[in-house]
């Protein structure tokens, strides 16, 4: 095991070259929906149990499941009206699920990149031709159902082994959504390829805000309309990236929705706000400061 | 190092469901439902009448509330019991200011040990729901066919016994289920079962007796999730409550009919200092024109005359 994942230089934060986004626009924003499909009994990863409960849960499969059926809906909605397109972060087997869903996402212009198979099966433990595996189906998959080429990739349920970065780099993706490590993209250093890291955010995602911080939904909607504030403000100076990672079973719960929307609409009603999908951001980083961000970086020293 | 191949392995990868105990469905793109009196929300209030015995063994896991210190656990179990006593009274008060009767989700074990209680449920024309044996006798795999067909038995000959009321709804105690747990309710002549999650709607199990329908019971806004778990105030548990109403209600003037439930536990919601939380949430959403109160069994049976 290493001790530093070896996949980015240091690159302080006041003194980089600075990013224009498209159009003078302050802050790249993004909206990452995770479109899961969780198995009621998936085999077991020998390093995690999908379930919380002993099997079936249907308690936790249920409430996961809430998402496709209703949630998912009510999240479009509020998409639609504040004009945002998603960058769904795709369970690639919900093509085959739930076509309907997909359908719904192509049909506003969504971007699809790859959340690995299923929200149950996990990366750990995969040899490289597995790994390959799971990455090709990913890619097929989503071509197939949706006729898009796969960009971006965040591993199912944040789950790796140590090659996973650098065999979806090699495999022709062009951006990750798995390190947490800054407010603008970066590259990442990996064998073969080119690859950007675009920043996701664990701190703004739903999942963290309800199941692990247990906020109430009209405090979400603060804590994104404070993040958007600052990193609009720093975007004068410098482009910042702002992302949040939604589940459908969670935002989608009639409960938060209008607080969502509330935080939403705020955001997209600012002029400098470029609305963007993790493509898109991908592409303008690689295209105009990927090279320079990686000259200006500082190699990692360590004491021995 | 490598996984089994049955890691990746997607034997269930298909159109629909990984399983057969429902349809896959999207809740927008149903039939409108049209609630009796042209109502925009059934409202269903799901008290639940728990007993946690002392010496609970927990298994397969401890259910949420169960007892937590050293045996003995007076403080837990005192408290739990407390709900029973004091806190349910709270809330048959609060919901008589607006008329509306509960569906009221009891343990065997309740009505064995409060009869008075029981009665008091069934004097206010409260439906009462089969909520188990008590909340140490979960439904889970450990168990075989005929001990969990022995348990549902039980706890629908006493509740039956103890209201005089048919009982055609369950919910398992913690909401967990065996792989069996589905065909015994339905054959033991349930109507409906209120332990999935996923939806907003009544909709049809494949379950045997071809007619348990699941009831939209939430976890997640719940007086013990919101209070308890998350530790938000009762103020935030009212404007949680009213804003599920406000948009609930905003979506049935497009997609028809919504159910609204709200599940209470009388231990955690019956407190003094929380009960007006209820009180103000009820206010808010009776004083809108097109809610309609209504029992489980009451909402199941016109949602299914609206299927037709």
């Amino acid at each position: 095991m290493k001790r530093d994942p070896g996949f980015y230089d240091y690159l302080p934060y006041h003194g980089r070259p600075a990013i224009r986004w498209p159009g003078d626009a302050r802050v790249a924003f993004w909206v990452a929906p995770n479109i899961e499909f969780y198995e009621l009994n998936p085999p077991k990863n020998p390093a995690r149990s999908a379930w919380a409960r002993p099997a079936p849960d249907v308690l936790n499969y249920a409430y996961r499941d809430y998402g496709n059926r209703a949630g998912f809906w009510r999240m479009l909605d509020a998409m639609k009206r504040c004009n945002v397109r998603g960058s769904v972060s795709l369970n690639v087997a919900v093509c085959d699920h739930h076509p309907e869903v997909i359908r719904a996402c192509a049909d506003n212009g969504w971007e699809f990149y790859s959340h690995g198979t299923y929200n149950t099966r996990y990366l750990m433990g995969m040899d490289e031709a597995q790994e390959r595996a799971v990455i090709q189906d990913s890619i097929d998959t989503i071509k197939k159902h949706t006729g898009q080429k796969l960009d971006g990739w965040l591993a199912p349920a944040l789950t790796y082994t140590d090659n996973t970065l650098d065999l979806v780099a090699d495999m022709g993706l062009s951006y990750v959504c798995d390190l947490f490590h800054d407010d603008q993209p970066g590259p990442v250093k990996v064998k073969r390829g080119r690859l950007t890291s675009v920043p996701y955010s664990l701190e703004m995602n739903d999942v963290i805000v309800y199941n692990v911080n247990l906020v109430q939904p009209r405090r979400y909607a603060e804590i994104l309309k404070r993040q958007f504030d600052r990193l609009y403000a720093e975007g004068e100076a410098s482009g910042t990236v702002m992302c949040i990672p939604l589940h459908p079973y969670l935002v989608g719960q009639p409960y938060r929705m209008d607080a969502f929307e509330e935080a939403l609409s705020y955001i997209t009603g600012h002029d400098k706000v470029w609305l963007a999908t993790g493509r898109e951001i991908a592409q303008h980083f690689n295209d105009h400061y990927f090279d320079a961000f990686a000259a200006a970086a500082h190699t990692v020293g360590e004491a021995s | 190092m490598s996984l089994a191949p049955e890691q990746l392995a997607y034997p269930q990868r298909r159109y629909g469901m990984d399983h057969a105990l429902y349809d896959w469905s999207m809740l927008p793109r149903r039939k409108p439902v049209l609630w009796p009196n042209a109502a925009r929300i059934a409202l269903w209030v799901v008290p639940a009448l728990e007993w946690f015995p002392l010496n609970m063994k927990g298994v397969p896991f401890k259910p949420p509330g169960a007892m937590a210190t050293a045996y003995p656990d007076l403080r837990h179990y005192t408290l739990r019991d407390y709900g029973n006593r004091v806190g349910i009274f709270r809330i048959m008060q609060a919901l008589a200011l607006h008329g509306i009767r509960a569906s009221v989700a009891v343990n065997a074990a309740v009505a064995e040990r409060y009869p008075a209680l029981i009665r008091a449920c069934v004097q206010r024309d409260w439906e009462i729901i089969a909520n188990g044996q008590d909340m140490d006798h979960l439904h889970h795999a450990g168990l075989s066919v005929a001990d969990e067909k022995k348990q549902i038995d039980h706890t629908l000959a006493v509740l039956r016994g103890a209201s005089g009321q048919a009982v055609r709804g369950w919910l398992s105690p913690a909401k967990s289920e065996s792989a069996a747990t589905l065909d015994l309710l339905g054959a033991a002549g349930l109507d409906y079962v209120c332990d999935w999650v996923n939806d907003d709607m009544p909709y049809p199990m494949h379950a045997s007796g071809g007619k348990l329908h699941a009831m939209p019971h939430p976890i997640d806004i719940d007086d013990t999730t919101i209070l308890v778990q998350n530790h938000h105030s009762e103020d935030d548990f009212r404007d949680q409550l009213c804003d599920q109403f406000d948009v609930l209600y905003r979506e049935s003037a497009t997609q028809g009919g919504r159910v609204m439930a709200i599940s209470l536990h009388p231990w955690v919601i019956g407190q003094p200092y929380r009960i007006q939380a209820l009180e103000q949430a009820l206010a808010h959403i009776m004083g809108h024109q097109g809610v309609w109160a209504a029992t489980g069994c009451e909402i199941l049976d016109a949602w299914k005359s609206a299927q037709a």
